[in-house]
C-alpha cells in the first residue's frame, strides 16, 4: 500500500479490508436510510420525521437497531425454520458482493476483476433466491405469493438491466469497472473534453433504462408488488421480526446503495472527477474517490425514492408486460445505435 | 353453548369450520386467502374469503359482522336526545351526516320544521362533513394502490375542516350537534370567513389530488377498466351514492327529495361518470368534494338570520307513528326507520347504511380479477365498518 | 405545447411540498414541544360548579353511559326571613364522572336547569390507572378555573333564547 509507508501484516490487512466493506455497505445505507427514509420522505409529506433521538433526529437508526436487536425470535409454526432462518442472509450477502468490485479511488479497490461488470450484473441476482426462501419458508400465503412475485419481477427485469449496461461496455471497450471510470474521465464527446465523457449523456437512454430496472431489482414503487402493503402485509418479509427484520430492511437500503453506487461508476464517472481537470491517479484521490463517489450514489438514490414516494404501483402483469414489451426492445435499439456509433465515429 | 340439534345449521357451521381448516392448509390448486379481519387494505375489520387460482380470483365472498355493536337494540332503550349521540358513530367519517335523517324522521312524526337559519346550517355542516370524509378516501386510495403521500396530504388539509366543525360543535368526530326542532347552538364569530379561507384550501387539495394521483399514468393503468359495474347491476344490488353515479345512473336524494335541508337553496351539478369502473368512482367522488365547496361557499354567503330552534317542548316525546327518511350521505344512502309509541325513546328504529348494500356486490364484481384488483375495487366502493356492521 | 405527462406533474407536487416543508415549516406540530390550543367550545372535559347543584339528578338520568355517580342528602336551612317555613335544601355528597365511561356527548351539561356543569377544553388529564379517571366532586371543581368564557355568536344569529 503506497499510501502509508508502514507495512502491515497480511492478517492486518485482511481485518482492514473486512472492516473496510462493513464500513462502505452499512455507512451509505445509514446515510440513504436517514436522508432520504426519514427526512425527504417526511417532507415531501408536510411533516419533519424522527426529531427525538439525536440533532434533527439523526441517531433515530441507532435506535431502531437497538430495538430490533433486543426483540424475541420468532419463528412461525410450520415454517421450514432451517431456509426460514437462511434467508435474510443471503439478501444481504448479495449486497456485500456488489460492493467487493465497485472502485472507490485509484488504488481503492477491494477486487479489481477483468469482467467486473459481468461480475455485478451476475451477483446481483442471488437476491432473488434470498427473497423466494424467505416467501416459502414463511408458511404464510400472504408470503408465497410475495416471494413468487419477487421470482418473475427480479428475474424479469435482469434482461433491460444487463443490457442498459452493454450499450456503456460497447463504449468503453472493457468490462473492467477501473478502466469504465478512466473511460469516462479521460474520453471526450466528439472531441470536447471539458467535463470528460460521462455516459449519463451518450448513454441517455441505456441510463434510464437502467434506473427502471434496478427500481424493478429493489422492490421499490412502482415495482413493489413482492411487498405490497396494502395488500400482502408485508410480502415475503411478513412473518420475520427483530434481528431478521432488521436484516432486510438494512439490506434493502444497502442494495439501493449499492446499485446507485455501480450506476454512478457506469454512468456518472464513478469516483473520478473529469481528466480534463487534473491526473486522476494522484494518491489523494484515494481519499477524494469515496466521498465523489458517495455524492453521486446519494445523487441517484435520491431519484429512486423520489419516484419511490410519489407513484403508485403496477400489478404483476402490468409490469411484466412493461419490461418484456417495452423495455427489452428499446434496449436492444439502444445497442445497435451504440455499436453504429462506436464503428462510424 | 347449547346442543345443536337442527341438521341444516350443523352443516353451516361444519362448513365454516372447514373453511377455517382449509385455510392452514397450503393448497396448490384453487388456494383459499383470507383477507382480512386484520388486514392493513380492508377498511376494519371486514373478512373477505377468496378462491384464488395463482393470482386471480375465481370466488371471493364478504364476511360481515366482525364489529356488530348492536345500534338497533341500543336505540330501543335509549332516549332521543341518547340516540343522537349514538348514532355519530355509525359511520363515524361522516359525522353530521349521521345525524340528520333520524333528525329529519322524527321532526316528521313531530310535525315540527326548523327554523330556516338552522336548515341552511344543518346543511353547511353535512357538505363539511362530505368534504371530511371523501377527502379521507381520495388518500385512503393512494394508499390502497400504492402511493405513500397523497394519504397524508389528505389528512393535512381534512385537519381545517375537522377544525370548523369543532369551532362550532365541540367535537371534531362526533358533533353530536343536531336537535329535534334545529341546533344545539348558533355558529361561533369569525365561522364564516375561516369557512369560505378552508373552501379555497379544499379547492387546492382537489387540484393536488389531480395532479399528484388521478392524472398519473400508472394509476390510470390500474384503474381504468378495472371492477365495471353496469348500470343495470348497480341499480339492482341497491347501490347507492358516488357508486351509483359512477356507473352513469342520475342520482341523487338531495337533488330528488323535498327535505326541510338547504340543497335548493344553492346552485349545484349533479356528476356522473358513463364507464362504471374504479376510476369513474374515484373521478365522481373528487368532481362531489368540489362541488361541495361550492355549496358551502353559496350557502354561507345567503345565510338567514334568526332563531336556530324552533318551539318544542323541553323533554320531548315524539306521538306515534312511523317515519323513513333517507339522506344523500357521503358514503351512499342512509336513512332511519322509526317506529315510535309516544314515549321518551324511539320504540324501534331500523338503520338503512349504504355500506352494507354497497359491500353487497363485492363477489360479483371481484370474479375473475387480480388480487392487486380486488384491492382497488374494494377501495373504489369505500365502505366504513360502523356502517356495514352497526 | 405537447402536455405534460401525469407522472412529471406527479413529481413536481412532491417536490414543491418539500419545498415548502423545508422553507415554511410543516404542518405538524411537535407535541409535547408545542401545543395547539383546542377552539373554545371544544369538549375537553366537564367542570361543576357545586354552589349552583341542587341534586336533582337530571344530568346523571340523561347520560347514555351512565358515567355520572350522585350522593346528597337532605338538611335543614333557616328560612329565608325571619318568621317563615324552615326550608330544606339538598346538599351535595358525591359527585363523581368517571371519564373512562364518558361519551364526551354534552348532554349532561345541555340538559342542566341550573347551569352547574360546563364545558372545558382541558384534554391532558390521562392516568396510567384507569380508576383514577374517576373525577371527584372536588377534582371537577378544579376544571372550573378552565372553562373559557362562551365565544360571541356570528351574526345574524339571535342573541336572546338559547345560551
Amino acid at each position: 500500500m503506497s499510501l502509508l509507508a508502514i507495512s502491515i501484516p497480511y492478517w492486518g490487512q485482511s481485518l482492514l479490508r473486512v472492516l473496510g466493506v462493513l464500513l462502505v455497505v452499512l455507512l451509505p445505507a445509514g446515510t440513504l436510510v436517514y436522508l432520504f427514509l426519514f427526512k425527504m420522505m417526511s417532507f415531501m409529506q408536510s411533516r419533519l420525521g424522527p426529531m427525538e433521538a439525536g440533532p434533527y433526529g439523526s441517531l433515530q437508526l441507532f435506535a431502531e437497531v437497538g430495538k430490533f436487536i433486543q426483540k424475541e425470535d420468532i419463528s412461525p409454526r410450520g415454517a421450514d425454520l432451517r431456509i426460514f432462518r437462511m434467508a435474510p442472509y443471503v439478501v444481504v450477502l448479495t449486497v456485500f458482493l456488489i460492493y467487493v468490485a465497485v472502485p472507490f479511488g485509484p488504488d481503492a479497490v477491494f477486487a479489481d476483476f477483468e469482467v467486473g461488470v459481468f461480475y455485478v450484473l451476475a451477483v446481483s441476482s442471488i437476491s432473488v433466491l434470498g427473497i423466494l426462501m424467505a416467501g416459502w419458508a414463511s408458511a404464510n400465503k400472504y408470503s408465497l405469493m410475495g416471494g413468487l412475485r419477487a421470482a418473475g419481477q427480479l428475474i424479469a427485469y435482469e434482461l433491460p438491466m444487463v443490457l442498459a449496461v452493454v450499450g456503456v461496455v460497447i463504449q468503453a471497450e472493457t468490462m473492467n469497472m477501473q478502466g469504465i471510470v478512466a473511460a469516462q474521465s479521460e474520453g471526450a464527446i466528439f472531441g470536447i473534453d471539458i467535463i470528460g465523457s460521462p455516459y449519463v449523456i451518450t448513454q441517455f437512454l441505456g441510463f434510464m433504462i437502467f434506473m427502471i430496472a434496478i427500481q424493478a431489482e429493489l422492490t421499490q414503487t412502482p415495482f413493489d408488488m413482492p411487498i405490497a402493503e396494502s395488500e400482502l402485509v408485508a410480502g415475503y418479509m411478513t412473518e420475520y421480526s427483530g434481528f431478521r427484520f432488521l436484516l432486510f430492511f438494512i439490506g434493502e437500503f444497502a442494495a439501493a446503495g449499492a446499485f446507485a453506487a455501480v450506476a454512478a461508476t457506469l454512468f456518472l464517472g464513478g469516483w473520478a472527477l473529469p481528466g480534463a481537470w487534473f491526473d486522476q491517479t494522484e494518491d489523494f484521490m484515494n481519499v477524494v474517490g469515496p466521498l465523489v463517489l458517495l455524492g453521486k450514489l446519494v445523487l441517484l438514490a435520491g431519484i429512486i425514492f423520489w419516484i419511490r414516494f410519489t407513484y403508485p404501483r403496477f400489478r404483476e402483469d402490468q409490469l411484466q408486460r412493461f419490461a418484456w414489451k417495452f423495455l427489452i426492445p428499446l434496449a436492444l435499439a439502444n445497442i445497435m445505435v451504440t455499436a453504429v456509433f462506436k464503428v462510424a465515429f | 353453548m347449547t346442543a345443536v340439534t337442527d341438521r341444516d345449521q350443523l352443516r353451516y357451521i361444519a362448513g365454516q369450520a372447514a373453511d377455517a381448516r382449509v385455510n392452514v392448509e397450503l393448497e396448490t390448486e384453487g388456494m383459499t386467502l383470507n383477507i382480512g379481519p386484520q388486514h392493513p387494505a380492508t377498511h376494519g375489520t371486514l373478512r373477505i374469503v377468496a378462491r384464488l387460482d395463482g393470482e386471480q380470483v375465481i370466488w371471493a365472498e364478504p364476511v360481515a359482522g366482525y364489529m356488530h355493536r348492536g345500534y338497533e337494540k341500543l336505540t330501543e332503550v335509549r332516549t332521543f336526545p341518547q340516540v343522537t349521540t349514538l348514532i355519530n358513530r355509525i359511520d363515524w367519517l361522516g359525522s353530521f351526516a349521521n345525524e340528520v335523517p333520524f333528525i329529519l324522521a322524527c321532526e316528521k312524526l313531530m310535525d315540527v320544521e326548523a327554523p330556516p337559519r338552522a336548515q341552511y346550517i344543518r346543511t353547511i355542516l353535512f357538505e363539511l362533513s362530505r368534504i371530511a370524509n371523501v377527502s379521507l378516501f381520495l388518500g385512503d386510495l393512494g394508499v390502497q394502490l400504492g402511493a405513500l403521500t397523497p394519504v397524508f396530504y389528505a389528512f393535512r388539509d381534512r385537519e381545517y375542516v375537522l377544525n370548523l366543525i369543532e369551532g362550532a360543535t365541540g367535537g371534531r368526530f362526533h358533533p353530536n350537534f343536531d336537535r329535534i326542532g334545529g341546533l344545539k347552538d348558533d355558529l361561533p364569530a369569525g365561522w364564516i370567513d375561516e369557512t369560505k379561507a378552508v373552501m379555497k384550501k379544499m379547492r387546492r387539495f382537489c387540484d393536488e389530488m389531480e395532479e399528484l394521483l388521478i392524472g398519473n399514468e400508472i394509476y390510470q393503468a390500474r384503474t381504468r377498466g378495472i371492477g365495471v359495474i353496469p348500470s343495470e347491476v348497480a341499480l339492482s344490488y341497491g347501490l347507492s351514492g358516488a357508486n351509483l353515479r359512477g356507473s352513469g345512473v342520475d342520482w341523487d336524494l338531495r337533488r330528488d327529495q323535498q327535505l326541510p335541508m338547504a340543497w335548493d337553496k344553492c346552485d349545484w351539478k349533479v356528476w356522473t361518470h358513463p364507464d362504471g369502473d374504479v376510476f369513474a368512482r374515484v373521478w365522481v367522488r373528487l368532481q362531489e368534494t368540489r362541488e361541495a365547496t361550492k355549496i358551502v361557499d353559496q350557502l354561507v354567503d345567503s345565510m338567514p338570520s334568526g332563531p336556530i330552534m324552533a318551539k318544542v317542548p323541553r323533554i320531548i316525546k315524539v306521538p306515534e307513528g312511523e317515519a323513513w327518511v333517507s339522506t344523500e350521505n357521503p358514503l351512499g344512502e342512509m336513512g332511519y326507520y322509526v317506529v315510535s309509541r309516544g314515549d321518551i325513546g324511539p320504540f324501534r328504529v331500523k338503520i338503512r347504511t349504504a355500506s352494507f348494500n354497497n359491500i353487497s356486490i363485492a363477489s360479483w364484481v371481484l370474479r375473475g380479477v387480480y388480487v392487486p384488483d380486488i384491492i382497488a375495487i374494494l377501495a373504489s366502493l369505500y365502505f366504513i365498518l360502523g356502517d356495514i356492521d352497526r | 405545447m405537447p402536455k405534460v405527462p401525469g407522472v412529471i406533474k406527479g413529481l413536481g407536487v412532491t417536490l414543491g411540498t418539500m419545498a415548502r416543508t423545508v422553507t415554511q415549516g410543516a404542518n405538524t406540530v411537535q407535541y409535547p414541544r408545542e401545543k395547539e390550543a383546542p377552539p373554545t367550545r371544544a369538549r375537553g372535559v366537564i367542570a361543576l360548579r357545586e354552589e349552583n347543584c341542587t341534586v336533582c339528578m337530571l344530568c346523571a338520568r340523561s347520560c347514555p353511559d351512565w358515567c355520572i355517580y350522585i350522593e346528597g342528602h337532605k338538611e335543614k336551612a333557616p328560612p329565608r326571613r325571619p318568621g317563615g317555613k324552615p326550608r330544606t335544601v339538598s346538599a351535595l355528597d358525591r359527585f363523581d364522572i368517571d371519564y373512562a365511561l364518558c361519551m364526551y356527548c354534552g348532554i349532561c351539561v345541555e340538559v342542566c336547569p341550573f347551569d352547574a356543569l360546563f364545558w372545558s377544553p382541558e384534554y391532558e388529564y390521562s392516568e396510567p390507572r384507569i380508576a383514577d379517571l374517576l373525577h371527584d366532586k372536588d377534582k371537577l371543581g378544579e376544571w372550573m378555573e378552565t372553562v373559557p368564557e362562551a365565544p360571541d355568536l356570528e351574526v345574524g344569529a339571535d342573541k336572546k333564547g338559547k345560551k
